[in-house]
């Protein structure tokens, strides 16, 4: 491969931009140079570090330590997704939904990928594992988050009608019937839009990067083409996950609503 | 207390609709509520809760049309019914439920709950803050229903008239105490 290489002065260049930017947003008193350094710095630090986790597990290929790093990132995807729920499901549960949801959008699909698919020896090459879990975590994520944010916040909004619905002796399936279908909707419309814009709108990062890695565009398009079949069908998987289960959760075996399982705004 | 109207009335937030929402077991509670001798918890949620209605002084609605909030299966001949009593005619099926009146919306909040036969009715404040002829109509059906039926009724209301008109016995809560007053307690097990 004959990428070129870039050197700490290539990279302080274009992170000369982003001072620049920071510049001119103290001047023009936007208010958000702090914030700009710090996630750039951030950004620059995590990635030094995940660079060097990935040398090292690339080198020494145990097993083991993918399967520690794969719930690492698996926790840290569960803990995202409850952060970014406007009312949190109180208790375990909300962590739960998070990681649930994204062990089935991500872990289950990756690992049908890399046994089925990729078909390396040893399977779990990290090579081919830890980009295909991290790009499915990182891709799924969003509609799984949007669908479980719209599906808590509905609950608050409409508890009231919910509970009228079952005082009308409905089940709790009936009662949230057009909820779990609008919830779907929300979670899968991004990734089914983003799938119908692809290397027409949008150049996607994984193939534009293995472009750049110096792969053949055919056979970088043909990865992308898998990818995105991968995060459709994980993300739609992960969203139905995450729906029955919060639905579930909300309700109890008389089919009464329990609110106080879930918190306020915050 | 069959076919029997209990008002009930208490100041905010002694319980009055939690008392209901409990017979109606959409909160948890201590105690046995029985129905004809049969414990509510003999009874999955939703079959308990179409044979014991509550209805609510504030209606919500989840479609657009009033008449897609009836149950498929009800017998259109009833409806239209409840519906005159009411004092609809038959295009009301159609109507935009974001168009309708505080009283039309208690009048068809009702009809919504009454087309589905409960054995038991649970009035929370329905009809207060309606003009009187909404009032009296309301009460007239509830009456109706209630003899045709021999439903038992529960009706919570602020409105001290109101009860004296809908009911002969009216319990009062008042923090730990609850006064009965009237006529005698049929004293059946049924609530």
């Amino acid at each position: 491969m004959n990428v070129a290489r870039l050197s700490s002065i290539d990279l302080c260049i274009a992170a000369g931009l982003v001072v620049l930017l920071a510049l001119l947003s103290f001047r023009l008193k936007l208010g958000l140079e702090r914030q700009m350094i710090y996630s750039a710095v951030r950004m620059t630090v995590q990635l030094l570090l995940i660079g060097m986790v990935l040398q090292y597990l690339f080198a020494s290929r145990t097993w083991w330590l993918i399967v520690v790093v794969s719930l690492v990132m698996l926790v840290a995807a569960g803990a995202e997704v409850r952060s970014r729920l406007k009312h949190k499901i109180r208790g375990f549960f909300g962590f739960g939904v998070g990681a649930g949801s994204m062990f089935v959008s991500s872990f289950s699909v990756t690992l049908l990928a890399l046994l089925v698919i990729i078909n390396q020896h040893p399977w779990y090459e990290p090579r081919y594992a830890i980009p295909f879990l991290g790009m499915l975590l990182g891709n799924t994520m969003t509609g799984v988050a949007l669908a479980s944010d719209r599906m808590t916040s509905l609950f608050y909004e409409q508890r009231e009608t919910l509970e009228q619905r079952l005082m009308l002796g409905q089940t709790w399936r009936e009662a949230v019937a057009d909820l779990r279908r609008d919830c779907m909707r929300t979670g899968m419309i991004p990734i089914i839009n983003s799938m119908a814009a692809a290397g027409l709108v949008s150049l996607p990062g994984m193939m534009t990067g293995q472009i750049l890695g110096g792969s053949p565009p055919v056979e970088a398009v043909k990865y992308q083409i898998l990818i995105m079949f991968l995060i459709a069908a994980g993300t739609g998987f992960g969203v139905i996950c995450s729906i029955m289960m919060i639905e579930r959760h909300m309700f109890d075996k008389r089919h009464r609503l329990r609110m106080e399982k879930l918190a306020a705004a915050g | 207390m069959g076919g029997a109207c209990l008002g009930v009335c208490g100041a905010s937030g002694v319980g009055k609709t939690l008392l209901l929402r409990s017979l109606a077991d959409l909160d948890r509670h201590d105690g046995t509520v029985l129905l004809d001798g049969r414990g509510s918890s003999t009874y999955p949620g939703p079959e308990w809760r179409s044979l014991v209605a509550l209805i609510p002084a504030e209606s919500r609605w989840w479609y657009p049309e009033f008449g897609h909030h009836l149950p498929s299966g009800c017998n259109a001949s009833d409806a239209r019914q409840l519906l005159a009593a009411c004092g609809f005619e038959d295009d009301v099926l159609g109507w935009q439920v974001s168009r309708l009146s505080t009283g039309e919306k208690q009048r068809l909040a009702l009809v919504r709950a009454l087309v589905r036969k409960p054995a038991v009715l649970l009035l929370d404040e329905t009809g207060s803050g309606l003009d009187l002829e909404n009032g009296l109509l309301l009460e007239k059906v509830v009456k109706e229903y209630r003899l045709a039926h021999d439903a038992p009724v529960i009706w919570v209301s602020h409105d001290r008239e109101q009860l004296a008109r809908v009911s002969r016995q009216l319990l009062t809560l008042q923090q730990n105490r609850i006064d009965i007053a009237g006529l005698a307690q049929t004293g059946e097990g049924r609530s």
